[in-house]
C-alpha cells in the first residue's frame, strides 16, 4: 500500500510551452532541456541534503553566486520546482543538474542512460517504470523489455554514491541484482514493485553484500524459487534494516534465520511476511520487535497445533505493539482468529484485507474500533453490508479499494451501488476509490461526486461489460459526468459501464485536471476520443482498450502526443497505415506496434491490435523483440 | 417459476424473456454496429433495499441471466483477455488459495475421490512444511525420490548465519530414506502415526493425511503401534 500512495503522489512533469520559450539558448543536446525536464523529474520526498558535491574551480564572482544557489537548491525537492528553475538561464541549469539527487523517470523508453548521465551527476535516487499499466492484464507479450541492465550499468559507471532505487514493472535478472550490489557501496534501498526475471538466488546475493541495507521492498513481483534460503544471507551482526518486506516470495522461509534476522534489527519499523510464515510464527516475531508500525502477517492461520499444548496468546502480541499502524497479509486467514487484532484497530491509519475472503461478520467486531483508518483495502466479500460498517465508523476514509473474490465477467458480486452510496454519505473525506462490482447506477455514482468533493482518484470497474444503469437502464453517463463536474481536484479516472459518447464529451470539458484516464468497452465512434483529445488539458497517460475509436480519432490528437507520457490502444479500429502517419509526423514520439499473437506474420497485416506510444527524446529502442514494429 | 417470482415479495423483478420485450432501453446507435444486442439480454430491476441481509437474492438471476451479445467484437470466447482488469498476482493468490481449501477438503477426508490429495510433509529439523499431492506418484519409490529433492535443497552451508538449525544435507537426506536414520511416518484417517509402507500404495493414499520424516530413533515406538494396527485389519 506504501507503494501505491508513493505512486500517487509521484507526479510527472508537465510542459509548459511558455518556459520552453525561455530556454532555448541552454542546452548544447539536441533536444530543449525543457524536452527534457518532462522526462526526468525529480522526486518530491524531501531529503536532507548534508553535504555539497566539492567545489573544484577556484572562487570568482559567477562561481559565488553558483555557489550560492547550489546552497539554496538543496533544499528544492519538488521536482516541478526543479524543472522550472533549470531553465531559467545556462548556470542555473547546470547548478540544479549536479544539486538534483533523486530522478523519477516515468517511462525508461523516454530516454537513454546516457543522457540521464550526462546530465546529472550527483543521483543517488532513481525511480524508474517500465511497462505500461495494461501489461498487468496480459495485455502484452512477455520479453517486451523494459529492462533494468542498461540502467544499472549505466549509473554503475556514474554514480557510486548511489544509494536508493525504485522500480516499477521492470525486468530485473538476478545478474542486475548483483551487479547492484558490487557497484554501489552505500546501497540503502531497493524497492521493487510489480517486476520480474530474477530470484531468490539474486535477493540472496543482494542481500548478503549491501551492508549498509535499510529497506528491500518486494511487492507484487514474481520471483522464482530458486530454493536458495536468501533469509540467511544476510550478513551477521546488527543490520541497519527498517523496512522488509517479501509477501510476494512464493518460496517456504527459513523461520530460524527470519527471526534471528528480525532480533539483530533494532531499528526495523516495517515487517512484511509472506504466507509461508504461520501465525505461531508471527507471534514470535512480533514478541520479539514490538517496536514495529507496519506489519505484514503472513498467513494468520495457525499450523496444526498438536494437541495438549497451548496455544499462543496472539491477541497480547497485538497489544504490546503499540505502534502498529499498518496491517496486511492475512493470506490464508482462519477467521476465527481475527479478533486477535482489535488492540491495534483503534491505532490503524491502514488495512489491507484484500486477500482475506470475510464475511460481513468476521469484518463488522473488527472494522468497528477502526475510527483512525484512512486507507482500506477488501474483498467484495464483505458485502454491501461491510461497506455501510465501513461507512458508519471510518470517518477519516481517505482510500477505499473493494477488489473482487471472484473476478470473472458474469460471476455474482456481493458488492452493488449501495455499498458505494453508503460509502459516499459515510466517508466525506475519501480521496481514492477503486471500486469492483457487476453493476451499477448513476444515482450512487452521482451521490459519491456530491459527498466526496476531495476525491482525487475515482476507478470505477463494472466488470459486466457494457452494463447500463440497471435500475434506470440508461448508459452511465450522468454518473461519471457528475463525477469529473463535481469533483473538481479529479486527477485520475477509470471508466466501465455503459458509455457513449457523450459521456466523453463531459470528460474533456470538464476534467481538467486528468492527468491519467483509462477507458474499455465504451464510447460509440471516434468523437468520444477526439472529445479526450481536445479536453483534458493535463492528460499525460491515456489507456484505451476494446473501444470503436480509429485513425480519425487518433489524429485528432497528433497536437498533443510530444506532451504525454503514453498513449496505449488495445483491441480497437486502428490501422497500420493511420499509426504510421502519426509516427511519420511526430519524430518525437515513438509508435509501437504489436499483437498478443506473436508468430502472427501478416495475417491481416493492417490491424492493429496494439498500438503503444510514447514520447522519447533519444528515438526508437534498439531492444524491442521481433514482435513489436516501431513505425 | 413465474408465479414463484411474483410472489417473492421482497425482490422486486422485472422479469424479460429472451428475444421479447424487455424493460430495458436499448441505447440507439448511429451506424457503429450493433454491439450491445440487449434484445437478446435478459435484465432485471432489482430493488437492492430489500433484503434483510442487505444483499441481493441473486439466485434467479443465474437462472435466467445470459450474456451480453456483441456480434462486431473480434474474439467471440466467453471471458475476454485481461478483464476484468485485476492483475495477474492478485489472481494467482486468489487461486491458490482456492485451491488451498480444496486441498483442505481433500486431505481431511482422506482424499476422497477427489482428483487431488495433498498432505503436509513436515521433517524433524527443517523449519518449514512442504505439501505433496499424494496422488502424482504411483509408488513409495516416487514418492521417496520426491520427498529427498524436496528437503535435500535446503542445505545452505555456505551460506549459514548463526543461531540456524543445522540442516540435512544431501547424503544424509539420501540415506534417511534408506536406511534406518531418518523414517518417513504418516497420519492416517484414525488419527494413528504409522510407518510409510505398511498398506499397499493405493490404500496409502486414500488413508494418509499428513506425513512427517521423523528421527529414526522416534520412530520405534511406531513400529509395534503400526504391526497391532496391521493385524487388526487383517
Amino acid at each position: 500500500m506504501k507503494e501505491d500512495r508513493s505512486e500517487m503522489a509521484a507526479k510527472d512533469v508537465e510542459l509548459d510551452p511558455r518556459s520552453a520559450a525561455i530556454s532555448e539558448p541552454l542546452s548544447s543536446s539536441s533536444s530543449s532541456p525543457a524536452a527534457f525536464n518532462a522526462v526526468v523529474s525529480a522526486g518530491n520526498k524531501s531529503r536532507s541534503c548534508k553535504s555539497s558535491l566539492p567545489v573544484t574551480q577556484p572562487p570568482c564572482p559567477g562561481h559565488v553566486l553558483e555557489n550560492v544557489l547550489e546552497n539554496v537548491l538543496q533544499f528544492l525537492t519538488c521536482r516541478r520546482d526543479r524543472n522550472a528553475v533549470s531553465l531559467v538561464c545556462r548556470s542555473w541549469y547546470r547548478v540544479e543538474a549536479q544539486t538534483r539527487f533523486e530522478v523519477f523517470i516515468g517511462n525508461c523508453y523516454s530516454l537513454s542512460p546516457s543522457r540521464l548521465t550526462r546530465r546529472f551527476k550527483g543521483v543517488r535516487s532513481l525511480l524508474l517504470k517500465g511497462k505500461p499499466r495494461f501489461a498487468d492484464f496480459n495485455l502484452m507479450p512477455p520479453d517486451w523489455g523494459a529492462q533494468f541492465a542498461p540502467w544499472v550499468a549505466a549509473t554503475a559507471m556514474a554514480y557510486p554514491w548511489l544509494e536508493k532505487v525504485n522500480l516499477k514493472r521492470m525486468f530485473v535478472t538476478d545478474d542486475d541484482l548483483a551487479l547492484l550490489a558490487e557497484s554501489f557501496p552505500g546501497f540503502k534501498e531497493l524497492i521493487l514493485r510489480c517486476c520480474e526475471g530474477f530470484g531468490t538466488s539474486g535477493i540472496a546475493l543482494f542481500a548478503n553484500k549491501c551492508r549498509q541495507l535499510k529497506v528491500l521492498d518486494l511487492i507484487e513481483s514474481e520471483v522464482t524459487d530458486d530454493e536458495v534460503d536468501w533469509i540467511s544471507c544476510f550478513p551477521e551482526g546488527e543490520t541497519h534494516l527498517e523496512s522488509l518486506s517479501f509477501e510476494c516470495v512464493e518460496s517456504p522461509i527459513n523461520f530460524k534465520a527470519l527471526e534471528g534476522l528480525v532480533l539483530r534489527s533494532p531499528f526495523l519499523k516495517k515487517l512484511r511476511t509472506s504466507r509461508f510464515v504461520s501465525l505461531e510464527e508471527l507471534h514470535r516475531l512480533m514478541v520479539q520487535a514490538s517496536q514495529l508500525t507496519s506489519l505484514g502477517t503472513g498467513s494468520f492461520s495457525p499450523n496444526d497445533v498438536p494437541q495438549g499444548e497451548q496455544e499462543p496468546d496472539y491477541a497480547s502480541a497485538f497489544r504490546a505493539s503499540k505502534s502498529i499502524v499498518c496491517l496486511s497479509g492475512f493470506r490464508e486467514l482462519t477467521p476465527e482468529y481475527l479478533p486477535a487484532i482489535s488492540p491495534v484497530c483503534a491505532n490503524l491509519t491502514s488495512l489491507n484485507l484484500s486477500y482475506a475472503n470475510i464475511s460481513p461478520d468476521i469484518l463488522k467486531p473488527i472494522i468497528r474500533n477502526c475510527h483512525n483508518i484512512r486507507v482500506f483495502w477488501a474483498l467484495d466479500s464483505i458485502c454491501d453490508e461491510g461497506l455501510q460498517a465501513v461507512a458508519a465508523t471510518c470517518k477519516e476514509l481517505r482510500e477505499l479499494r473493494v477488489f473482487p473474490s471472484d473476478p470473472l465477467e458474469d460471476s455474482e458480486s456481493p458488492v452493488s451501488a449501495l455499498g458505494l452510496q453508503a460509502i459516499s454519505e459515510g466517508c466525506r473525506k475519501l480521496e481514492s476509490i477503486l471500486y469492483f462490482c457487476q453493476r451499477m447506477t448513476n444515482g450512487a455514482v452521482i451521490a459519491m461526486s456530491e459527498n466526496c468533493p476531495q476525491l482525487t482518484v475515482f476507478r470505477l470497474c463494472i466488470m459486466g461489460r457494457y452494463r447500463p444503469d440497471h435500475v434506470t437502464g440508461k448508459p452511465m453517463d450522468d454518473g461519471f459526468g457528475a463525477i469529473v463536474k463535481n469533483c473538481k481536484k479529479l486527477t485520475r479516472l477509470a471508466v466501465s459501464g455503459l458509455l457513449t459518447d457523450e459521456a466523453f464529451s463531459i470528460i474533456g470539458e470538464h476534467g481538467k485536471l486528468i492527468r491519467t484516464l483509462s477507458v474499455a468497452f465504451a464510447g460509440d465512434s471516434d468523437m468520444a476520443l477526439r472529445y479526450i483529445l481536445e479536453g483534458c488539458p493535463k492528460l499525460q497517460k491515456l489507456e484505451i482498450r476494446d473501444c470503436p475509436f480509429g485513425d480519425v480519432g487518433l489524429r485528432s490528437g497528433m497536437h498533443r502526443y510530444h506532451n504525454m507520457r503514453f498513449v496505449w490502444m488495445s483491441y480497437c479500429r486502428l490501422t497500420r497505415g493511420g499509426c504510421r502517419d502519426i509516427a511519420h509526423a511526430l519524430p518525437s514520439v515513438v509508435a509501437e506496434v504489436f499483437g498478443s499473437d506473436v508468430d502472427d506474420d501478416d495475417d491481416n497485416a493492417d490491424y492493429v491490435e496494439t498500438l503503444y506510444m510514447y514520447r522519447s527524446l533519444d528515438g526508437a529502442r534498439k531492444d524491442a523483440p521481433k514482435f513489436v514494429t516501431i513505425l | 417459476m413465474m408465479e414463484e417470482l411474483m410472489k417473492l415479495k421482497e425482490t422486486e423483478l422485472c422479469l424479460g424473456l429472451p428475444g421479447g420485450v424487455e424493460t430495458v432501453e436499448t441505447p440507439t446507435k448511429s451506424g457503429v454496429g450493433n454491439k450491445r444486442g440487449f434484445s437478446e439480454t435478459v435484465d432485471f430491476k432489482l430493488n437492492l433495499q430489500s433484503n434483510k441481509q442487505g444483499h441481493v437474492d441473486l439466485n434467479v438471476t443465474v437462472a435466467h441471466k445470459e450474456k451480453t451479445k456483441d456480434p462486431a467484437k473480434p474474439p467471440a470466447k466467453a471471458q475476454v483477455v485481461g478483464w476484468p482488469p485485476v492483475r495477474n498476482y492478485r489472481k494467482s493468490v486468489m487461486a491458490h488459495q482456492k485451491s488451498s481449501e480444496v486441498e483442505e477438503a481433500s486431505s481431511c477426508g482422506g482424499g476422497r475421490g477427489g482428483t487431488v490429495a495433498f498432505v503436509k510433509v513436515s521433517m524433524d529439523g527443517a523449519p518449514y512444511l512442504r505439501k505433496v499431492d499424494l496422488k502424482m506418484y504411483k509408488s513409495y519409490k516416487d514418492l521417496s525420490d520426491a520427498l529427498a529433492k524436496m528437503f535435500s535443497s535446503f542445505t545452505m552451508g555456505s551460506y549459514g548465519a548463526q543461531g540456524m538449525i543445522d540442516f540435512m544435507n544431501e547424503s544424509k537426506v539420501m540415506d534417511l530414506l534408506n536406511s534406518s536414520e531418518y523414517v518417513p511416518s504418516y497420519e492416517d484417517k484414525d488419527g494413528d502415526w504409522m510407518l510409510v509402507g505398511d498398506v499397499p500404495w493405493p490404500m496409502f493414499v486414500e488413508s494418509c493425511k499428513r506425513l512427517r520424516i521423523m528421527k529414526g530413533s522416534e520412530a520405534i515406538g511406531l513400529a509395534p503401534r503400526a504391526m497391532e494396527k496391521c493385524k487388526n485389519r487383517s
